[in-house]
């Protein structure tokens, strides 16, 4: 099983599903001769050409509302937003449009695009190349979000979203595609959409997430059990709509002390759903009050390293509130 | 030269290519609209239905593009006021009513929708939302869709001139410029967006805006039946010869209130409205006809009174028709949903 980069698996899984079904094609800006500013669709225009690895103008909600309207007649486009910072502009026809048309139409039409988007900071990249836009599409019915922590679902993830039946916002992590390498699989598996993965056992404390937060985790767990015996169970929702109810229930009730991680800003996002949800459901089998650690409730994240550092998490912050929560 | 001038001569219907036989068809179509329009006023009048949004003064052009398509396979995105259009392609009277009473049997959205907003994959009607303009790009996206597959067929968009003035237009009349994509985009041209007059939305014109986008553009009295046909015609053979989009602005006069729920009168006068009254499409058209010796007076009473026949039977199984379950609100938001 080769080791391949987070990035390469996202390729490989689009070259792959292009193989296979040629109604799939990739549109956006700087795709095509380049293969994208982050070399994520490299060499696909070389194998399938100008038509299916297609350079778009630079205008999102054109490249969002051309794929809505190839994918209503048949077609199975990819649509790549270069920044998800820059998506905002497609917002209208993810929200308005992708997502309603099933309903709309009494399940007469369907939409079956992918929209792919880099998130997350760490790069340097200041507030309009760092941002985690999550929250701005959770809680749209009719959107399936999807956010891999690892090489080998961000390629499951992928295939699983362009054979979907519905619109799948797609959002790989930029900080990943070159930190994160393991074995993936060159043959033909997905990863299903709606459920969720347990990437560790323990019985001290649950922690709950999605994408990059949850490395920074997995390396905290193993130094506090290696340190003070502390055992961590960890949950990763990679699908954060619609949310594994069942698994996020079952987590929380294994240790009675939940933490929720995530990089997109505290309020209104993910983690506050499902906090509501263990409360609605097991919220008398709690040792502790449920706690969250995300990016701060600023606009964005600063370029200059100290105020990047401050916004990001990291081992060192994750390992703090772990053991926090274990020792509450 | 005596072949010219005999040719001159044939009626103009016939130099666009088509028959007496759709010239008629086509009145009939408009004049069908009209009446539609004019009963839904007044159901909404008498409290049957909640909501109407007319298209009163728009049927001409709305009829006329739909016959200079192909009728089988082309792809077709109407706006809310295109009940000319969307019947001429093959949406029945029954069906509006069905949408107009939010019924579940309503082809167009099951009872989900407001009325004016179309959906028909049978027809090739795709769906539409009440944002207005994001359907530009869509109908980019299924003319390059098309393109790619290799089929001889266009995508037809219609909105109103504020609409123009929206980023999608913009967006997807570059994007499909760019790519020389088979699509018609069609202004309607009505002078007003809700209350907001032309001169508020618009400092030239919608379709000198086709010149930023690398194709044509061109503006038609959208009230002259056969010039709008001949404008749609023209850009349909352009697009499938792979030479592209076509902007046309047809010009028009919304002679009804934006909406049931607008009162017109506080932004604009009776005399303007019945100046352009005057300027209606239907009876210019209906008087070309007679002209030309295919329709009289007795045919149009005859016609009517079907029409009048068919709205009753249409809104008789309407009103009768059943409702959608309340727990049906619950259905169609994936596809892959199981019942709980």
């Amino acid at each position: 099983m080769p080791v391949m980069e987070y990035i390469d698996a996202i390729r490989l899984a689009m070259k792959e599903e292009m193989e296979r079904d040629e109604r799939v094609f990739v549109l956006g800006e700087d795709v095509g001769l380049k293969g994208g500013v982050f070399t994520t669709t490299k060499g696909l225009q070389e194998q399938f050409g100008e038509d299916r690895v297609m350079d778009t103008p630079l205008s999102e909600s054109a490249i969002a509302g051309v794929a809505i309207g190839a994918a209503m007649y048949g077609m199975r486009p990819i649509a790549e937003m270069q920044y998800s910072d820059f998506m905002l502009p497609a917002t209208n026809q993810i929200i308005s449009e992708a997502a309603k048309i099933r309903y709309r139409s009494n399940n007469d039409w369907s939409c079956p695009v992918v929209v792919r988007a880099p998130i997350g900071g760490g790069i340097f990249g200041g507030l309009y190349h760092s941002q985690c836009p999550e929250s701005i599409f959770f809680g749209t019915p009719g959107l399936k979000i999807v956010a891999p922590y690892s090489a080998y679902d961000a390629k499951g993830l992928l295939k699983a979203a362009i054979r979907d039946e519905d619109p799948v916002l797609f959002f790989e992590n930029k900080k990943c595609y070159k930190l994160i390498k393991e074995d993936v699989p060159e043959d033909d598996y997905i990863v299903p959409i709606g459920k969720a993965n347990l990437l560790r056992e323990g019985d001290d404390i649950t922690v709950i997430g999605y994408s990059l937060p949850l490395h920074f985790a997995m390396q905290a767990a193993e130094e506090l059990e290696a340190e003070q015996g502390i055992t961590s169970h960890i949950l990763d929702l990679r699908t954060i709509q619609p949310l594994d109810r069942e698994a996020i229930i079952a987590a929380a009730r294994r240790t009675g002390k939940v933490l929720i991680v995530h990089e997109d800003n505290k309020t209104g996002g993910v983690g506050g759903e499902v906090a509501a949800m263990i409360a609605e459901e097991c919220l008398f089998e709690l040792d502790a009050p449920i706690k969250r650690l995300c990016g701060p409730d600023v606009p964005a994240m600063p370029i200059s390293p100290p105020m990047e550092k401050f916004f990001m998490l990291s081992k060192d912050k994750l390992k703090e509130a772990m053991l926090e929560l274990a020792l509450y | 030269m005596n072949a010219k001038s005999a040719l001159e001569q044939r009626p103009k219907h016939e130099q666009l290519g088509l028959s007496d036989l759709k010239a008629v068809e086509m009145y009939k179509y408009m004049l069908l609209a009209r009446k539609y329009d004019e009963r839904m006023l007044l159901l909404q009048r008498a409290g049957k239905i909640n909501f109407h949004v007319s298209g009163i003064g728009q049927e001409v052009a709305q009829v006329a593009s739909a016959f200079a398509l192909d009728r089988e396979q082309d792809y077709f995105l109407p706006y809310y006021r295109d009940y000319g259009f969307v019947l001429s392609v093959g949406m029945t009277l029954k069906e509006l009513f069905l949408c107009a009473f939010a019924k579940a049997e309503d082809p167009n959205s099951g009872g989900r929708q407001m009325p004016g907003h179309f959906g028909s994959k049978k027809l090739r009607i795709v769906t539409g939302s009440s944002p207005v303009t994001t359907q530009v790009p869509h109908a980019v996206g299924v003319a390059l869709a098309a393109k790619m597959q290799k089929k001889d067929i266009v995508s037809f968009v219609t909105f109103g001139e504020g609409s123009s003035n929206q980023g999608d237009f913009h967006e997807g009349s570059n994007f499909a410029g760019v790519h020389k994509l088979p699509v018609i985009i069609m202004c309607e041209n009505n002078q007003y967006a809700i209350s907001v007059p032309i001169h508020k939305q618009l400092a030239g014109k919608v379709s000198d805006r086709a010149l930023g986008y690398g194709f044509p553009g061109i503006r038609v009295d959208g009230n002259d039946a056969l010039e709008v046909y001949r404008a749609v015609k023209e850009a349909r053979e352009r697009a499938v010869r792979g030479e592209g989009p076509t902007l046309i602005e047809a010009m028009m006069y919304r002679l009804s209130p934006h909406s049931t729920s607008d009162n017109d009168l506080a932004y604009r006068t009776k005399e303007e409205v019945e100046e352009y009254r005057k300027k209606d499409g239907i009876p210019k058209f209906k008087q070309y006809l007679i002209d030309c010796g295919l329709w009289s007076e007795e045919q149009e009473e005859a016609y009517v009174k079907e029409v009048s026949d068919q709205l009753k039977e249409a809104i008789d199984y309407a009103d009768r028709a059943p409702f959608p379950k309340p727990e049906d609100t619950l259905l169609h938001v994936y596809a892959d949903e199981r019942e709980e």
